[in-house]
């Protein structure tokens, strides 16, 4: 039997966590993520199987809704769900037999990773990383943008949380791009 | 340039790549009798007006849709921002 140690995306034992300027970006590595795109056809019901999935109406464009399993607005007809590792590692498993024929499922939780940004100045940091008009951004919006080349989702969680997902193979990179904007910003 | 998504609303160019001609949408049948001619025409054969043109921009750094959009190739001006499945399906496009 191997003996193998856990580590995060950024390569720890334990999640990356730098304050700076009064932001806290948190490395958060128990998230259980699944993508879901509706079928041709099937889009109605694969938007109340989803609604019946996480407790309230599927997201519409560009928002997030749900908890503890939340489903986020990913393009036409399609959404990532999110939730917390422990309670749902094979999220999956679990999302396609809500879904049956009507949407695709398929596992992304390694494909990711995810920082969370907390304080009350997010704005002028996101206003350096990425194109997204803030002034239309509030809590339970999402937006898919380019952060340094790298194509990432942030979500709005309060004025004050936001959460920015993007591949796990670049967390090195986006990592540095997060925590440089916070020292321009801030 | 901006694009006005008619999902996101406006967002940069910069956010789109370009593809070209959204008659590559008409892909041909490829069990036709006439199907080397057909593609021979897919693959080369286009207008190169000078005013509106149908192209079709993909929302890389978005939302990843495909876009038709509508342009003046003389002033740039954008007339039309139609997602592009519309305009394959009012084709008649519905696999």
């Amino acid at each position: 039997m191997h003996d193998l140690v856990a580590i995060t995306a950024l390569g720890g034992v334990e999640p990356r966590v730098d304050t700076i300027g009064g932001v806290t970006c948190t490395e958060v590595p128990g998230v259980a993520l699944a993508s879901v795109a509706a079928r041709i056809g099937q889009e109605t019901k694969a938007t109340k199987a989803l609604a019946k999935l996480i407790g309230v109406p599927a997201p519409g464009i560009g928002q997030h809704a749900g908890d503890p399993v939340t489903a986020f607005w990913a393009g036409p007809d399609q959404w990532m769900i999110e939730a917390p590792f422990d309670t749902h590692e094979d999220l999956a498993d679990q999302v396609k037999p809500a879904l049956g024929d009507a949407a695709s499922v398929t596992e992304q939780t390694d494909g990711w990773t995810r920082f969370d940004l907390s304080g009350d100045q997010i704005p002028a940091v996101l206003e350096l990383l990425c194109t997204l008009d803030l002034r239309k951004i509030e809590t339970g919006s999402v937006g898919r943008c380019s952060i340094h080349h790298i194509g990432c989702f942030v979500l709005c969680r309060s004025p004050d949380e936001y959460s920015i997902y993007g591949p796990r193979s670049s967390a090195g990179s986006l990592h540095h791009a997060i925590i440089s904007a916070l020292r321009s910003a801030l | 340039m901006i694009i006005n998504h008619p999902l996101l609303g406006p967002r940069d160019a910069s956010e789109f790549t370009y593809l070209g001609d959204a008659s590559l949408i008409n892909r041909p049948d490829w069990q036709a009798d006439n199907a080397a001619e057909a593609f021979y025409e897919y693959g080369y054969v286009r207008d190169n007006p000078a005013g509106k043109h149908q192209e079709l921009w993909f929302h890389e750094a978005g939302d990843r849709s495909w876009l038709v959009v509508t342009r003046d190739t003389t002033t740039h001006e954008i007339s039309k921002v139609e997602l592009a499945r519309d305009v394959a399906r009012a084709r008649g496009r519905s696999k």
